[in-house]
């Protein structure tokens, strides 16, 4: 679905002649490799490129160097630009400026819209797509009368009208409260179980990515960790010094494990943690 | 007192103005306009406040809904008036204090002119309370749409002007909020002449400002992700086309403005000043 080798990417600060002042390099020749209908997840702390590395999936960004393929398509190729940017959608961190109509389905119709689909098929896919977020009965509001979670639905369900393959979700969370997270975490996992959408979850909340099939762990543009959330997390020490917040679950298991409590690695949920110490309890 | 401005607002409800075709409302309301500077006198403006009375029942938006958007150019409406009131040169002397002086055509003009600028608002906010931004675009773009024909970048226009609709109560609560956050460090927007008054805009615009661009930037990217890529090859979700209650409304204005004229015009041709 997605594939990236050697993906580099430098911030360029231009002085007022327009020449290159100085670089910072964002991604730092990144390989990876996506396979469709898998849920995704990309962590890192403040800086660690994996905003940039997650606008090269929509082409919004161009490689400086290396390349990355969305379904075989390559970023660079300019005739294939709407085409990538139809199969791979995209929802950004803040949910006011990603709304762009009035009224909740008139957003969502803006991308079809865009795609030149048939009148009769928009309505149809603004239909199916607030009924998959679950917003079906908003369609006729204002977006500013929504909350954090519900715009951030809506702008997921602007993005499946366009029927994508995979969405890219850029911190859809970071400036929602937890209920709104959870609701927007929710219906991304769902997509992905009940549509198959290939779903990129770009975070550094840790509990949201517990559930994901893979993580990327990046640092300093580079991809730093990779494997599922259980090899992940059992990994404490090292994400503690990539700035990383390991779920609580998971840390009390790590400390009571360090005081000579016989836990299994990676543990993941309050309540696996519960599961695993009334086991122990009951062995005493 | 920026969240009263409810020009560029929806409201939504459902009503037959609603529901119009916004070409039949854009077009109204420029009728509209034009007829207030056409109508003269007592009788002109008794039809354009029955027109416009007829139009604000019929939208089914609450009247103090829509004249919040008055408080906001009250200031512009005032100093229209005052100088009308004192600079008009009348007959009849009603009131002299030193070189100020009105009299009774001073009165006449102050009223009229005040009375057009509200009917004006009162007017546009009607189309723009009834009509989502979405709408009013496509009937902008639909009704300039011969222009392109001179390269005027018409889509990119109307698509600039909803853009512009869709955050102007962002931006306006985003003022509220940089306001109360200077004004918790000590600024003081209240006190001070004009001078220093507008010296204190200052730190209330920069971050205003800095935030329309990050917003614009945002807003442009989360637009060029979702395929925008200007009006060509572009469907519309919601075609406009006219249906009969248009014909209807297209009828009732033409007439309302055919009426107008003809009370003008039989007004001047025989000297008929009822007022």
């Amino acid at each position: 679905m997605i594939r990236a080798e050697e993906l580099t990417f430098d911030y360029e600060r231009l002085d007022e002649e327009g020449n290159v002042e100085s670089k910072k390099r964002a991604v730092d020749h990144v390989n990876l490799h996506i396979r469709p209908g898998k849920f995704i997840a990309v962590l890192g702390h403040n800086g660690s490129g994996k905003s940039t590395l997650a606008k090269h999936i929509n082409a919004i960004l161009m490689p400086a160097e290396g390349t990355l393929w969305v379904d075989g398509m390559d970023t660079k190729e300019e005739g294939k630009l709407w085409s990538i940017r139809q199969e791979a959608g995209m929802v950004f961190q803040n949910p006011d400026n990603q709304i762009i109509g009035t009224v909740v389905e008139e957003d969502v119709g803006f991308g079809p819209e865009n795609l030149g689909v048939p009148t009769d098929e928009i309505w149809r896919r603004v239909e199916e797509s607030l009924g998959a977020v679950g917003m079906l009965k908003y369609r006729h509001h204002s977006p500013n009368r929504l909350s954090g979670g519900q715009k951030q639905r809506v702008a997921i369900a602007g993005v499946m009208a366009m029927h994508p393959r995979c969405i890219v979700l850029d911190e859809p969370t970071a400036m929602l409260d937890p209920h709104g997270r959870a609701s927007v975490i929710q219906t991304a996992r769902k997509l992905n179980r009940e549509e198959g959408i290939t779903i990129i979850l770009i975070t550094h909340y840790m509990e949201e990515v517990v559930e994901a099939d893979h993580i990327f762990v990046m640092d300093q543009g580079k991809i730093v960790m990779q494997g599922d959330p259980r090899t992940i997390f059992s990994r404490v020490e090292e994400l503690k010094r990539l700035r990383l917040d390991v779920p609580q679950a998971t840390l009390l298991a790590f400390e009571l494990q360090k005081r000579g409590i016989p836990l299994p690695d990676g543990i993941l949920s309050n309540e696996e943690l519960v599961d695993r110490l009334c086991q122990l309890k009951s062995k005493m | 007192m920026l969240r009263d401005i409810t020009l560029g607002q929806y409201y939504p409800a459902k009503s037959i103005i609603h529901q119009l075709d916004p070409r039949v409302k854009l077009v109204t309301t420029m009728i509209f306009i034009i007829s207030l500077f056409v109508a003269k006198g007592i009788t002109g403006y008794a039809v354009a406040t029955l027109f416009l009375v007829m139009a604000v029942r019929m939208s089914r938006v609450p009247f103090k809904y829509i004249t919040k958007g008055l408080k906001a150019v009250f200031m512009i409406l005032m100093i229209t008036v005052v100088f009308n009131l004192f600079l008009m040169d009348g007959e009849i002397e009603l009131w002299r204090f030193g070189f100020l002086r009105i009299t009774d055509k001073g009165v006449r003009t102050a009223g009229f002119m005040a009375l057009r600028l509200i009917y004006l608002i009162i007017g546009s906010s009607i189309m723009t309370l009834t009509t989502t931004p979405n709408d009013l675009t496509d009937g902008l773009e639909r009704l300039l749409s011969p222009l392109k024909r001179i390269h005027v970048p018409v889509h990119e226009i109307a698509m600039m002007m909803s853009i512009a609709l869709r955050f102007i109560p962002i931006l306006l609560e985003e003022t509220d909020k940089i306001m109360k956050a200077q004004m918790a460090r000590g600024a003081d927007f209240e006190s001070g002449n004009l001078i220093r008054k507008a010296r204190a805009m200052v730190p209330l615009l920069v971050p205003l400002f800095i935030s329309a661009f990050r917003r614009a930037n945002d807003l442009a990217m989360a637009m060029e992700a979702r395929c925008y890529h200007g009006g060509e090859g572009r469907t519309k979700m919601k075609p406009l086309h006219y249906e009969s209650r248009d014909k209807t409304a297209y009828a009732v204005v033409w007439g309302y403005f055919l009426l107008v004229t003809a009370i003008t015009w039989f007004q001047r041709q025989y000297g008929v000043m009822l007022l």
